[in-house]
């Protein structure tokens, strides 16, 4: 299974990218938007994990609709850092704003290793 | 000159109602115009004939300054100017009293009281001594907004240090993680690669640490700086010395063109501090075969140094942001570049300490120049 996985935190990048790839998954990486953008474009993969603020504010979800509309099926998780860093939460979201927002699940930063895996699990079963 | 219309609260503490809407009237169309903080003030009064009115008002809000009889008759001035004192420091009190002892009015001040109006007094009198109360009041008010507004500053700063402190701490520590339960099954390359970057990271904590330093060494100021005649030649030599290994692996050519020695006087340190910025920059924003060109020149009567290099520029809301402090301009040419944000910064500081002007150029994706002129003060005269 093959994960795309875009952040433009080099680290955190590495970091989740290692620890997927200990777990058997393969794991495509981007650093911004434009990099985002051709391996959406180019290649295949069944899951993507973006990080919100990227480029711009809203990034993930700018990249997350460009996965769904190029397939619909492809699980999107959002994670972020925002809630601790701008006090901005998303349990306020409300369900229409839910609508437009295409990603299956938002994380907040920092995710544990295994939450994610789990997460994984369950959108990809 | 353009004045701020600001409004000042008065409280008249008077048993006579008649005195209280006397002074009221006066106070009406009464305005001060105080230069030294740019603001022109009204009064806008409110009235007390027994203590537990003032007690109610003053509970509700803050005044400016109170007019307080001295004689009440259920309680004493004094006392009343202890509570005024003590709820509110910035308050200031002028007791109107018609029996003026020496011994009143020593008590009085020794209770915080501002000033003296004997009765029977005229308009004018009321007038003057409210114009010298309020011009205090204003200054006192501007002088705490100074100081809320230094702190406020500091609190931003210290918050936005701890958020770049942690970041390294939370990417080396997300490297042992992984290193501590993954060991079994990472790569020989994946294992070396966790090692480099934690080690780079731990250099930025350090040189973030030391850039600090830097900046409160420039702030405290004075006691630490040793003024002396330096030849700023010299200087940028050295600094292009220190950084010529980091220019040669990157095949940047770096030159100094020094037109004149360029003698002044300043602190040595903080000279170094300011080549070095320019060049480590110059550098760092560079592209590969590129070139950093120095130039120390006079300008009129001024000593003007010149960095210039055929990096990759910034854009004109990029350099907007240049100097204000951990500003880093995010993009894909320096999503790589390590720094702390602090260097121009701390270095448009020591400019500004030595009275001198930064102006940058800057073309994306040509180059930079960065033109500071000292002023003459800093010259050296012979
Ligand atoms: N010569 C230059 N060319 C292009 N961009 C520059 C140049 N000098 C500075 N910048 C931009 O301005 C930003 C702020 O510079 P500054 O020197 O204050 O911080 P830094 O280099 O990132 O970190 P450090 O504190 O380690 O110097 C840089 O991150 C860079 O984006
Ligand atoms: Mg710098």
């Amino acid at each position: 299974m093959k994960i795309l996985m875009v952040d433009d935190d080099f680290d955190y990048l590495i970091q989740q990218k290692l620890i997927l790839e200990t777990e058997g998954y393969e794991v495509i990486t981007a650093e911004n938007e434009k990099q985002a953008r051709e391996l959406i474009n180019s290649e295949k993969f069944d899951l993507a994990i973006f990080d919100l603020m990227i480029d711009d504010l809203d990034s993930g979800f700018l990249l997350s609709y460009e996965v769904k509309k190029k397939d619909p099926a492809i699980p999107v998780i959002i994670v972020t850092a925002v809630k601790s860093q701008t006090g901005f939460s998303f349990e306020s979201v409300t369900e229409n704003e839910k609508k437009w927002i295409k990603a299956d699940l938002i994380l907040s930063k920092p995710v544990r290793p295994d939450q994610i895996l789990k997460e994984i699990q369950k959108l990809t079963v | 000159m353009t004045y701020s219309l600001e409004k000042c609260k008065v409280l008249i503490v008077d048993d006579e109602p008649q005195m209280c809407r006397g002074i009221r009237k006066i106070l009406d169309n009464f305005r001060v115009v105080v230069e030294d903080t740019a603001s022109e003030v009204f009064f806008e009064a409110d009235c007390a004939v027994a203590k537990d009115e003032f007690f109610e008002l003053i509970e509700r809000q803050d005044y400016g300054i109170i007019l307080l009889d001295y004689k009440m008759p259920d309680v004493s001035g004094l006392e009343l100017l202890e509570h005024i004192v003590s709820r509110n420091k910035n308050t200031l009190v002028i007791m109107i009293t018609a029996y003026a002892t020496f011994e009143t009015a020593v008590q009085s001040t020794k209770l915080g009281a501002y000033d003296f109006l004997a009765k029977p007094f005229n308009p004018d009198e009321l007038r003057n001594s409210l114009k010298k109360a309020v011009t205090r009041f204003m200054l006192s008010r501007k002088a705490q907004e100074f100081e809320e507004e230094k702190k406020k500053i500091r609190f931003q700063f210290i918050s936005v240090l701890s958020h770049e402190l942690k970041a390294p701490l939370n990417a080396i520590e997300g490297y042992l993680d992984i290193m501590q339960n993954r060991f079994d099954s990472i790569s020989r390359d994946d294992f070396n690669l966790m090692l480099n970057r934690s080690k780079i990271r731990l250099d930025g904590m350090r040189k973030l640490i030391f850039d600090l330093l830097d900046l409160t060494r420039i702030e405290s100021g004075e006691k630490k700086r040793n003024p002396e005649l330096l030849d700023l030649s010299k200087i940028a030599a050295s600094s292009i010395e220190m950084f010529s290994e980091d220019a040669r692996k990157r095949n940047i050519k770096l030159s100094l063109n020094a037109e004149v020695p360029g003698e002044i006087i300043a602190d040595r340190a903080e000279i170094e501090i300011i080549f070095n910025n320019l060049i480590s920059n110059a550098i760092k924003y560079n592209k590969d075969n590129g070139f950093v060109r120095l130039k120390i020149a006079q300008h009129r009567d001024k000593i003007r140094i010149i960095a210039a290099d055929s990096g990759i520029g910034m854009s004109f809301e990029e350099k907007a942001r240049l100097f204000k402090e951990f500003s880093r301009i995010k993009n894909e040419k320096t999503a790589h570049i390590l720094g702390s944000g602090l260097g121009l910064f701390t270095l448009n500081k020591i400019v500004k300490f030595y009275d001198g002007d930064i102006k940058v150029k800057s073309l994306p994706g040509k180059g930079t120049v960065f033109a500071i002129t000292f002023a003459e003060g800093v010259l050296y005269d012979n």
